[in-house]
């Protein structure tokens, strides 16, 4: 974990409201998909990190790439970044995806919804390095109209099932209802997005008996397990908090759907 | 040049910590900050058992500031002795330890099992946390309860001990001499003050607890009026903090009477930043051609 000023190498516009960028930052050294960063706006009136999550990993250069929404202050200020740009830095975060998890599963299913698909593209691509071949993802968004950011890129690595809350692309519907179109039968599952969906894949997960592996958001103010803010509910007790509850940024973002009471 | 302070015959290499509850014990910083450079550790509050604290959003940012209500959670006084004190051995810094509870008779038994344990400098009893229903507050913001709690903690504690007082009170002088004249070693202050964020969109209050405590620069000005006025009131040694950001700030603290100052919020802004102040303490220090620190404490 580093604290340091990153450099805005490459800005992309992706979509209605999401932004990207590559940072230059030794933090891409230790970085796994998953992991999040914690960015500074430079306003004094607004001092908390705003937490974002790692969309993909160049080791090699010393860069990683971030996917936002825009969703306030932090988000906005950081939608007119620069290239040159120094950002105030703090990273990696957290556990990440651990695709140890896999332990021989064979049909991987992979969903993000909205924001949530970001930090799956780097998860994918990892997948896809191994060689495995049933890499299946489920991306959700809005509206065709709003643009389906980084569909493309999945497509790349990965077939693609796209799902749309107006029915202007693909199937009508979230990412569940993509996954039961498409007629396949995931062993595990990887997910990211908003809590509604996150339910309805602990709860597909739960019914058919298989893994699933979630990541989770939520208001936190350092970022590496201090402030005790950012906390889920836990279904044991958790070895660091030895209460039932575990933080978001230190033991997660990602929990096996099933450690998790959401 | 002597950056040292002395409180309570406790000599800390200089008058930098952090405030309790933004720093976990120091392990979860340990890799960004040299925690031997440290003035002391304050660590979160601990109590006799495990507390599970409030719901989530627990957090909510402010202007310049923010509002929390974790309910300190915390593993209980076991896991804490095992786990953080014994980590906080492989560091040369002061360690101050942060108690809360529920009744007089659970301060107690902390504050007891804690005079066991040889790494502890001072003991930090909070009786002002706003985001507890029983216990916490109720002890701050009475002069008649923070005088039994504090008279049941001395008969009882091994170290010298810090009452940290609430800053929602009428009076914060009286407190401090309520404090003080029950038998207190020294005074930390301010805690948060209580606040409330409304999502007007969504008509929900921001924060689960609806209230939490307020901190960060926002409140610095309330802080130094409030360390001045307690300063002015007793003879113990007061501990200031309150939206520290600079060494201009600590300086400040310093000069409207804090025998050492404590860094909270800022900490989760810049985890560089209780370092950062120890260079500026020095550089303003030698730019004033100030020898120790105790020529500017308390000036005015």
């Amino acid at each position: 974990m580093i604290s340091e000023k990153a450099v805005v190498e490459n800005k992309e516009h992706l979509a209605e409201g999401i932004y990207g960028a590559w940072l230059k930052t030794s933090a891409a050294r230790e970085a796994h998909p998953g992991q999040f960063v914690m960015l500074n706006t430079k306003s004094e009136a607004h001092l908390l990190g705003r937490p974002i999550s790692i969309c993909d990993i160049d080791r090699d250069k010393e860069r990683l790439r971030l996917v936002w929404r825009v969703a306030g202050y932090g988000t906005d200020e950081f939608s007119r970044l620069e290239e040159g740009d120094r950002i105030e830095l703090l990273g990696p975060l957290g556990n990440g995806f651990d695709i140890d998890s896999l332990s021989g599963a064979e049909n991987i299913a992979v969903m993000g919804g909205g924001i949530g698909a970001p930090p799956l593209l780097g998860l994918v691509r990892q997948l896809h390095g191994t060689g495995l071949k049933n890499i299946d993802v489920y991306l959700g968004y809005r509206s065709a109209s709003a643009g389906l950011f980084l569909a493309d890129e999945f497509k790349e690595l990965a077939a693609v099932h796209i799902a749309t809350d107006d029915g202007t692309a693909g199937t009508h519907g979230t990412v569940l209802d993509a996954l039961d179109s498409s007629g396949k039968a995931p062993d595990i599952i990887y997910a990211c997005g908003p809590m509604p969906m996150l339910k309805g894949v602990k709860q597909y997960a739960e019914e058919n008996l298989i893994p699933a592996y979630i990541s989770l958001e939520e208001r936190m103010a350092c970022g590496v397990g201090a402030c005790l803010g950012c906390v889920v509910k836990t279904r044991f007790k958790d070895a660091h908090s030895r209460v039932e509850n575990a933080r978001i940024c230190t033991e997660g973002p990602v929990f096996a759907a099933k450690d998790v009471d959401i | 040049m002597n950056t040292a302070v002395e409180i309570c015959g406790i000599n800390f290499k200089n008058p930098v910590m952090n405030a309790s509850g933004t720093f976990g014990s120091g392990m979860e910083y340990c890799g960004l900050v040299d925690l031997n450079r440290l003035g002391a550790v304050v660590t979160k509050g601990v109590a006799k058992v495990p507390w599970e604290g409030n719901p989530t959003p627990r957090v909510a940012e402010t202007a310049s500031g923010m509002l929390n209500a974790i309910g300190l959670q915390n593993p209980g006084i076991d896991v804490f002795i095992e786990r953080d004190l014994e980590f906080l051995k492989n560091y040369d810094t002061n360690v101050i330890v942060n108690v809360c509870g529920h009744s007089v008779g659970e301060y107690v038994e902390v504050v007891q099992r804690l005079a066991e344990c040889d790494n502890v400098s001072m003991l930090e009893i909070n009786v002002s946390c706003p985001n507890v229903h029983e216990g916490g507050i109720a002890f701050g913001t009475d002069p008649g309860a923070l005088e039994e709690i504090t008279k049941a903690v001395k008969k009882a504690a091994k170290q010298p001990v810090i009452m940290k007082l609430s800053p929602n009170v009428t009076s914060i002088a009286e407190m401090a001499k309520a404090a003080e004249a029950a038998g207190a070693d020294a005074l930390s202050l301010i805690n948060t003050i209580t606040g409330m964020k409304i999502d007007i969109y969504k008509r929900r209050f921001l924060l689960a607890n609806r209230t939490g405590g307020l901190s960060g620069p926002a409140i610095r000005p309330v802080a130094v009026r409030m360390v001045y006025e307690a300063a002015h009131a007793v003879k113990i040694p007061v501990i200031g903090m309150g939206g520290i950001a600079s060494a201009e700030d600590a300086i400040e603290f310093m000069m409207a009477g804090a025998s050492a100052v404590a860094v909270g919020m800022m900490n989760f802004h810049n985890p560089g930043i209780m370092t950062e102040i120890i260079d500026g303490i020095e550089r303003f220090m030698q730019e004033q051609g100030i020898d120790d620190l105790a020529e500017i404490t308390g000036i005015l």
